[in-house]
């Protein structure tokens, strides 16, 4: 069993607290806000002064009362930040809650349940370590299950979580709970989406939220705080799977204006005066002093020959850390560029196919020229085919010249200039972009890279 | 260059060889450089509002990790209220000096006296900080500024994206924000907007005070326990001072106090406390069951929107 620690520091060693991110993706009536607030309510999160203001707006809407419930405050009212969500009681946009335990850390993005689930869901995942999807035991998997899991899927959250909440509304019924554990894996499986784990709660009530409920007997499984502490991050599943991939932010080249502490009189300082080196976080993978590299797109290679971080040195880096390369050639490297384990990347293209999740109110049309940002680059692009539009019902691809708000589709994209892109599913931080706005400089979507239909994997990627 | 000269010299924090396991601190830390470097790399004139509190403090000090072994490059920009802590001031003054940075003022008090803005009935200051704020943002055309706010700190700032786009106004509009996606951050902006960068927003006040301990950060004084006068009002411990005085039914009396935010003296309030060093308090923080606002921040007490009113006015 989990425990949850009211003083972190002394039964916590901070070495072995880590940091996990995830998103809760559910409809309106679902109960995601109370699921969101019984969870920062019972790991402690919420102080005193902030449960005092939410304890007297809840007795001013007849919480406590004499309805029999037990519970004393609404919890949905933890987690409603703006005037127009508290005046009229509805999730505007993602917002992010801290909670922590003595195992791990949390990031919480509580994306709003309303109509706009896609757009909200994207943005709520594309960070996450794993995903709550909720759904109401009494109604079990809907259409909207369907669309929240096939989001999930196309972005590639590395965990999934289904809370069938409510379950106290069915009297902890094991037979309604199987029924819809059975229809979820069936989704899930006619989605292509593994290890999905499904989780009896009661959000109201506390049931396997943060203790296992003596109301399941017939579960025993653990509860969703427990998965949330012990699920791998997606930096965990992919260390050492995933070649190395670094995207240039700058160069760091002080010359004269160097830190304080640095002089260039002395001798200290003196040795940086030809101090070159390359500044990014580690996209993916890792890094050693003495590792051979090559830089994209242009082809150069070199090898590794100091790794810095402030002023220390490391022998290796792995994703993601944010540190300095020093390498053994003067080459040309500007921001924009990757520096990739040589030998792992097949070629450089200006030519894309993508998985698009459309953001923005202003539609994409074909022939229109958008930005692409991608690592630490951006580039012109021309949208030359929307080539399909996926439909969330049957998981399958219609056909469409154009795509709207909330819609999910294919296109395939000319750039101006050759980039070192890969497949998202590949590699989820290397494979993503955003599409902005030349004009106004809005993020119109979000952008998975796939593989070019016809082409075989094994000619893109070199080994 | 010799490594050895590196790791004699210059050993500022403790941060973990490559291969050891990387703990939530050293994740907050990298994706907070990473956004620091972005911000640097995309715009063309990027500043840093410091006001000598903790998480600026924070701030700068990641900043020097970011662009080590070079100096940080952007000035830092103080929205002076006029009713500062001498000793925060002070520690502004000794820091910039020390880093050799330029520092750009916004005067609360220049803007009373040129009666561009009145003083309010309740002599807080904190509220009038936005109108010197983007006067010296236009001023000195900063495209972009970093503050050190956290989206733990209150409900609206739970909101806020880490770079967030402001029009021409300085305006932020909470339903109209630009989705961020991944760890792609997408700073562009037309003339007249910028943009406000908030690198540390996922961190908690724990983790600010356990990374400044980890490094061993130098903050102002009053951030540890000292003995001062003080009067209670609103269930808070305000300082005796020249802009912070007692109503006659106010009893002073000297306590052992310290501060956990250091903003305007005549709305930041003491909590008592025995923590003299930093170790101490992280586990007062740890312990604690007040929010750190709500503890301190008389300003967040206005209203239940206080600071998504400020900040949809251009407050950071």
């Amino acid at each position: 069993m989990s425990t949850i620690t009211e003083t972190p520091l002394d039964a916590a060693p901070l070495e072995q607290s880590t940091l996990f991110r995830f998103a809760t993706a559910g409809s309106v009536d679902d109960g995601k806000s109370t699921l969101v607030g019984r969870l920062l309510h019972d790991s402690k999160a919420i102080l005193a002064d902030t449960l005092d203001a939410v304890t007297r707006t809840s007795a001013d809407r007849g919480f406590g009362g004499e309805n029999g419930s037990t519970q004393k405050i609404d919890l949905a009212l933890l987690t409603d930040g703006l005037r127009a969500e508290r005046e009229q009681g509805i999730t505007i946009d993602v917002a992010y809650r801290y909670f922590a335990t003595d195992r791990r850390s949390f990031i919480l993005a509580d994306c709003p349940g309303h109509i706009q689930y896609t757009k909200n869901t994207v943005t709520g995942a594309s960070t996450a370590d794993a995903v709550v999807v909720l759904i109401d035991a009494r109604k079990g998997v809907l259409e909207q299950t369907r669309r929240h899991l096939s989001v999930l899927r196309l972005l590639r959250v590395p965990n999934v979580i289904v809370a069938v909440n409510k379950i106290d509304l069915t009297g902890f019924s094991e037979d309604v709970f199987r029924t819809i554990e059975t229809d979820v894996q069936a989704v899930a499986a006619g989605i292509g989406l593994d290890d999905v784990v499904v989780i009896p709660v009661s959000a109201l009530e506390g049931d396997n939220v943060v203790e296992r409920s003596a109301h399941t007997p017939w579960y025993t499984g653990a509860s969703l705080l427990e998965l949330l502490e012990t699920l791998p991050t997606t930096d965990e599943l992919e260390r050492g799977l995933e070649p190395f991939r670094f995207p240039v932010q700058l160069v760091v080249r002080p010359q004269g204006a160097l830190a304080p502490e640095l002089t260039l009189a002395d001798d200290a300082g003196a040795s940086f005066r030809d101090y070159r080196a390359y500044a990014g976080q580690v996209a993916s993978g890792a890094v050693a002093v003495g590792d051979e590299i090559t830089v994209l797109p242009s082809g150069r290679k070199a090898s590794v020959v100091g790794i810095d971080f402030a002023g220390r040195t490391l022998e290796k880096a792995v994703a993601p850390q944010s540190v300095s390369l020093r390498l053994s050639e003067e080459i040309d490297i500007a921001r924009g560029d990757v520096i990739a384990a040589t030998g792992t990347f097949g070629e450089v293209s200006q030519d894309l196919y993508a998985e698009l999740c459309w953001l923005s109110d202003k539609p994409l049309r074909e022939g229109a020229k958008v930005l692409i940002k991608h690592g630490s680059k951006t580039v012109q692009g021309l949208i030359r085919a929307v080539t399909g539009k996926l439909e969330l019902e049957s998981f399958a691809y219609g056909q469409a010249s154009g795509l709207g708000l909330n819609d999910i589709g294919t296109a395939q994209i000319r750039l101006a200039s050759p980039v070192p892109i890969e497949t998202y599913a590949r590699h989820r931080r290397t494979g993503a972009f955003l599409v902005i706005d030349p004009q106004d400089g809005n993020t119109l979507a979000a952008g998975m890279v796939r593989d070019h239909p016809g082409d075989h994997e094994d000619e893109r990627y070199a080994i | 260059m010799s490594t050895q000269t590196i790791d004699q010299d210059l050993s500022p924090g403790t941060a973990p060889a490559g291969d050891a396991e990387l703990n939530s601190l050293d994740l907050l830390e990298s994706e907070a450089i990473h956004i620091i470097r972005e911000v640097v790399a995309e715009f063309e004139r990027p500043a840093l509002l410091f006001s000598g509190g903790k998480d600026s403090v924070l701030m700068l000090h990641l900043a020097t990790k970011a662009f080590w072994p070079g100096k940080v490059p952007f000035p830092v920009l103080h929205v002076d209220t006029g009713h500062n802590f001498p000793e925060v001031i002070d520690f502004r003054d000794r820091t910039v000096e020390r880093l050799g940075l330029r520092l750009e003022v916004g005067s609360v008090q220049e803007f009373i006296d040129s009666g561009e803005l009145s003083e309010r009935a309740d002599g807080t200051r904190n509220p009038l900080q936005t109108v010197p704020l983007l006067d010296a943002i236009a001023r000195n055309k900063f495209d972009a500024v970093f503050g050190g706010a956290r989206r733990d700190e209150d409900k609206a700032r739970a909101k806020e994206r880490i770079v967030s786009l402001r029009d021409e106004f300085g305006q932020w509009d909470p339903r109209n924000q630009r989705p961020e996606l991944w760890n792609l951050y997408n700073g562009r902006h037309t003339v007249g907007q910028h943009v406000r960068a908030f690198p540390i927003s996922n961190w908690t006040e724990l983790d600010v005070w356990r990374y400044i301990a980890r490094e061993g950060i130098e903050l102002p004084p009053l951030y540890y326990a000292h003995e001062r006068e003080v009067y209670e009002r609103d269930g808070m411990w305000r300082a005796v001072g020249p802009v912070s005085q007692p109503r006659p039914d106010e009893e002073v009396v000297i306590k052992q106090v310290r501060y956990r935010t250091v903003g305007d003296m005549s709305c930041t309030g003491a909590v008592a406390s025995d923590a003299t060093t930093v170790h101490d308090v992280v586990r007062e923080v740890a312990a604690s069951t007040l929010t750190e606002r709500g503890a301190t921040r008389a300003d967040d007490r206005i209203s239940e929107a206080a600071m998504e009113d400020r900040k949809k006015d251009g407050y950071f």
